[in-house]
């Protein structure tokens, strides 16, 4: 992207397209062909490359760090039917004191909830520095109509939400109407407004390409997300270290153009503190150090926290921890 | 009215599809099988052997990268025309070897079916040498056959038209191209088989053709660093292990000579395989 | 707190190294006759690993008489027992792969993540696939019943020890061959584990000899009359010695030799892939690599893109101890090998190149040598013609497919090519163009055993890997 980086703004970060792009939105053509000049993705070599960077060691001091730099990047996430206040409060406390053996464990990043259990989360939450995050846009098929995603974002961040996790419409991307797509996010983006941050939802499994990925993260990035997620959790194929590798790669292009940080989020089926320490090394050898913080990188996960916490447990004891030894939430 | 004086044909050598003299202005006595002169042939040099190389080396791009088929029917139309001048084969094999008639005609015949067989080998020969590795990742791997480029080839001492087209077409059919050292003291069979290869499609300097002395001509071939591959096959021993010593220097693919080969015999596809490098293309496969 | 990786050093517990190496001659361990010995050492921290015995022309008589009193009883075994030899090996080595990839890390100075996740894997696939021709070779193409050759000499470099003993051990055996092989002077020791490896297997005494010694065991090998193959790989000077060697003789030979490997990257490359396959092509193995992709042609259009991705990819290299499983940069393998890497790097400086390492930190003990790459290199520039062997990239440009051959195609070796386009028309135009014997399209640096390895003109002739590395082994 040299040519983009030559004319990039380096000054401070615009609240939409980055003015060194403004031009590739300015039609569904140029749009399109922007998005198709990306350079393409090889998926064998990205996926090597990921699987390599996963045989790092991550050992003593280093885990310690990267364990508690994990827990402190989980967006601590509960997104079912039977979601009620009761559950909510329970995950609000535990995201506060994850470990009650311990206080000096960190907190979570955020609480991700439906949009409807926003208030009862910000109640819960109240004063512990923890942001609440609230799913919109018809999350997470998306097939709904702008005006009731735009309700479900302007419901949700008048509940008190700090950060929408909005969807794509997949079908509009499938079907090439990328401009689409895009004026969607920007309209999700300004009901948002000044309070909430944005992060998109690109649903990689739908996508099922990693050009897509690669066009759909830059769409993303120009609408003016703050984060790029990839996925709901609701389908097949969620976060993968290769697709993950590949967001990490768009978000390290797009600031060298455009001068823009931008964060990501993996979200679905990663479980173990082994696959998250996997995550923050991609992060660390792709988009760089600069990632390394709860304000660039989140975990959207709920099963991860409790073995992350064991493995910390097992680092200050010297024992394995087991589940008793953890709260079921 | 007294009979037409016979009008003699002169030889000359064959490179870059052209029939010039020996640079060097030499020529040398050709006997029949009795020792009767029979003919001049040019006495080439290494200067010649040099022009031969670089003929070859210009023909090679063309002639690799034309289609298999092409080559399989551009050989095919060589066995047309030396079949259309058997009689004249007939008669210089019948004086080189010493062969009634008939037998010469015999080994005319086989030359023809020789040159037929390896024809039809152009586009058979990467399905016997080349073919789909399956390797333990997510990769398709294809080995196919290339030819190795520019062949010296020694032509055997005494079956000059038989063995020669016996060590030349499968150098041709995969795709090489040759400069051939004619059988040193039956030469002319091969001096004929070159007009036979100027009218029948084979592209300039795909073939050369010297004839002369193999221990002069051989060497500087030997050491040339642009011939990719040396058939031995018409030198000595003595002057094998000389040649093979000088074309370990660019490393050479080097084909000893194999003694009392019958040319007659089923050949095989020894010498089909002989100059060819296996190449092998990986390319993943992902979407 | 910055996400610096602390030390994960693999453990060296798991290996036991012997003081001092006998050979290995006629299923038994004996010193040289004249019981003259030398040292071998950890390229990363310079200390001594063991002794070993340095094979004169004694020893290496010793050794082809066993292997041609073997050659009877072996090459007549039914096919299926000496595959079952040879499964017992690859299962051996699958068992104490760990135990054989510190070895190899400890006296190669290689990354033990290469070692245990490339070279291991390789060595113990590359017996399984060979030991199931055994008793399958009549179906192989190359006539109804072949028989073996005799005696085989192999002859091994330094860069990858096991595997390079597997390239050759494996398919020599396998088509009923026996063997004496001769370890690199500055690598023997997974050479001799690998002997007791065949001990634990009952391998018939004599099928298999190891000679450890220098250059001059190697030529001594060779030259002795008993041999009726050799299989060398190394260097092209020593390739071409041995050419002359067996001049005349009726010896098989095979030589796998240097490369100059053109890597060309076009602007519709995937970049980022791309990048990755650089590193790797230049980088894996400290650049110890024959098929190395040490010349990098880019596109002039992207020049400038693909150089600023592979710098701060480069910056993200790891050098360091072997033994740590975050290191992706190991010892460079001896002082001598060091000093030739040095003295063409500044060759390169003072041919006006210019010259780029990331800053690292380089260890105070052992032979190292920073990853560096050199802009502005041209064809004329001896770090664009010689092999060098080391972790150095000269990178060129080009802009034209045309002009990419030309400049790829312009070198007396022939190993190796890389291509990196996402036009699949374009890409099998290069790789039928590109005069070396494996092209790797949108990869490098893969190895498979079934897949033929070998090089056009100066890089050696034969193959090895898949049928077609029955051929060498094979009176055909």
């Amino acid at each position: 992207m040299s040519s983009l980086a030559s004319t990039a703004s380096t000054a401070s970060p615009a609240p939409t397209a980055a003015p060194a792009l403004a031009d590739v939105t300015a039609s569904d053509a140029a749009l399109r062909r922007f998005l198709h000049g990306l350079p393409g993705v090889d998926a064998v070599g990205l996926e090597s490359r990921a699987a390599a960077l996963g045989t790092r060691s991550i050992k003593t001091t280093t885990k310690a760090y990267a364990l508690d730099l994990a827990i402190s990047m989980i967006d601590l996430t509960t997104l079912e039917g039977a979601d009620t206040p009761g559950k909510v409060r329970a995950l609000c406390a535990k995201g506060r004191h994850p470990d009650p053996t311990d206080r000096e464990t960190p907190s979570v990043a955020a609480i991700c909830v439906y949009s409807d259990l926003v208030a009862v989360a910000r109640e819960a939450l109240a004063g512990s520095g923890i942001a609440v995050a609230s799913v919109a846009t018809a999350f997470p098929a998306g097939r709904a109509a702008r005006s009731v995603k735009l309700a479900d974002t302007a419901e949700a961040v008048a509940a008190g939400a700090d950060e929408v996790d909005m969807v794509i419409d997949r079908g509009a991307f499938l079907a090439g109407r990328y401009l689409s797509v895009y004026e969607e996010i920007l309209a999700v983006r300004e009901a948002c407004g000044e309070q909430a941050h944005l992060k998109v939802i690109l649903e990689n499994g739908e996508l099922a390409t990693y050009d897509n990925i690669r066009r759909a993260s830059w769409l993303a990035m120009l609408a003016g997300a703050d984060f790029i997620k990839t996925s709901t959790g609701k389908v097949g194929v969620n976060a993968t270290p290769a697709n993950t590798l590949l967001m990490l790669q768009a978000v390290r292009d797009f600031r060298a153009a455009t001068g823009r940080q931008i964060g990501v989020k993996p979200a679905g089926g990663i479980r173990t503190a082994k696959d998250a320490l996997k995550f923050l090394v991609l992060v660390n050898e792709t988009a760089g150090p600069d990632w390394l913080s709860p304000r660039w990188f989140r975990f959207g996960a709920s099963s991860l926290l409790n073995d992350l916490l064991m493995q910390r447990q097992k680092l200050g004891t010297g024992r394995y921890s087991g589940p008793d030894y953890v709260t079921v939430d | 009215m007294s009979e037409p004086l016979a009008v003699r044909k002169t030889y000359k050598l064959f490179v870059g599809g052209a029939f010039p003299r020996s640079e060097s202005g030499r020529v040398y006595e050709v006997t029949n099988s009795r020792g009767s002169w029979r003919a001049n042939a040019p006495l080439a040099s290494r200067k010649d052997a040099r022009d031969a190389v670089v003929a070859a080396r210009k023909a090679f791009p063309r002639w690799s990268g034309a289609t298999a088929y092409n080559r399989g029917q551009v050989l095919y139309r060589v066995a047309e025309l030396l079949h259309d001048r058997r009689a004249q084969f007939r008669s210089e094999v019948a004086a080189a070897e010493g062969l009634s008639q008939a037998k010469a005609d015999r080994v005319v015949d086989a030359a023809v079916d020789r040159l037929v067989w390896y024809a039809g080998w152009s586009d058979k020969v990467a399905q016997i040498a080349g073919g789909a590795n399956p390797v333990a990742g997510p990769y398709f791997n294809l080995s196919t056959p290339e030819p190795t480029g520019v062949v010296a080839v020694l032509a055997p001492a005494d079956s000059a038209l038989l063995g020669l087209v016996s060590v030349l077409a499968p150098v041709l059919t995969t795709g090489n191209t040759a400069v051939v050292v004619a059988a040193e003291r039956a030469p002319l069979p091969a001096l004929t088989l070159a007009e036979v290869l100027a009218t029948s499609d084979v592209p300039a300097g795909v073939v050369n053709i010297l004839s002369g002395r193999t221990d002069e001509l051989a060497r500087p071939l030997a050491a040339h660093q642009d011939v990719n591959a040396i058939d031995l096959t018409g030198a000595d021993a003595g002057l094998a292990t000389e040649l093979e010593v000088l074309a370990a220097e660019n490393l050479k693919r080097v084909r000893r000579p194999a003694p009392a080969e019958d040319f007659a015999a089923d050949p095989g596809t020894g010498r089909l395989l002989g100059f060819l490098e296996t190449k092998t293309v990986w390319h993943p496969t992902g979407v | 707190m910055t996400f610096d990786y602390a030390p994960a050093p693999e453990s060296r517990a798991i290996v036991d190294i012997p003081p001092s190496h006998g050979l290995f001659i006629d299923g038994r361990f004996r010193a040289a006759a004249d019981e003259t010995v030398f040292k071998t050492v950890s390229p990363a921290s310079e200390e001594v690993l063991s002794e070993v015995a340095n094979a004169g022309a004694d020893d290496v008589d010793a050794a082809v008489r066993s292997a041609r009193e073997a050659f009877a009883g072996w090459s007549a075994l039914p096919g299926a027992e000496r595959a079952k030899y040879l499964f017992r090996i690859a299962r051996l080595i699958q068992e104490r792969s760990r135990e054989l990839a510190v070895l190899e890390t400890l006296d190669n100075g290689k990354p033990i993540r290469e070692s245990r996740d490339v070279d291991l894997p390789l060595v113990a696939a590359h017996f399984f696939y060979y030991a199931g021709w055994a008793d399958k070779l009549e179906h192989a193409g190359f006539g109804p019943a072949p028989r073996p050759v005799g005696v085989t000499a192999g002859v091994i470099p330094w860069n990858f020890p096991l595997l390079m003993l597997a390239w050759k051990v494996a398919p020599a055996l396998a088509t009923g061959n026996t063997m004496v092989l001769k370890p690199a002077e500055t690598t023997p020791l997974t050479a001799l584990l690998f002997a007791r490896i065949c001990q634990q297997a009952e391998l018939p005494p004599g099928v298999l000899n190891i000679l450890t010694g220098d250059g001059a065991t190697g030529a001594a090998l060779v030259a002795h009359p008993g041999v009726d193959k050799v299989a060398f790989t190394g260097s092209t000077e020593v390739g071409k010695a041995i050419a002359r060697t067996v001049a005349g003789s009726d010896k098989r030979v095979t030589l796998e030799l240097g490369g100059k490997a053109a890597h060309l990257v076009f602007e519709d490359a995937a970049l980022d892939q791309a990048v990755e396959g650089i590193v790797q092509g230049i980088f894996f193995n400290q650049g110890h690599v024959c098929c190395a992709g040490s010349r990098l042609l880019v596109q002039e259009s992207v020049a400038d893109e693909v150089l600023a991705a592979l710098k701060a990819r480069m910056s993200t290299l790891r050098v360091g101890d072997p033994l740590d499983k975050n290191t992706d940069i190991g010892a460079i393998n001896s002082a001598e090998q060091l000093a030739r890497i040095t003295a063409l790097a500044e060759a390169g400086e003072a041919e006006g190149a210019e010259r780029w390492a990331p800053s690292c930190e380089l260890p105070s003990t052992g032979y190292w040598f920073a990853p560096t790459l050199f802009t502005g290199v041209t064809q004329a520039h001896r770090i664009a013609r010689e092999e060098i062997f080391g972790p150095v990239l000269s990178v060129l440009t080009f802009r034209t497919p045309q002009e990419a051959v030309e400049k790829a195609n312009n070198t007396p070796y022939g190993l190796s090519a890389g291509i990196w386009t996402e036009k699949g028309s374009r890409s099998l135009w290069l790789a039928s163009r590109l005069r070396a014997g494996i092209v790797w399209s949108n990869t490098f640096n893969k190895f498979d055993p079934t897949s033929p390895f070998g090089g056009y003109q100066e890089s050696g002739y034969g193959r090895e890997g898949g049928r077609h590395g029955l051929e060498a082994y094979l009176d055909v």
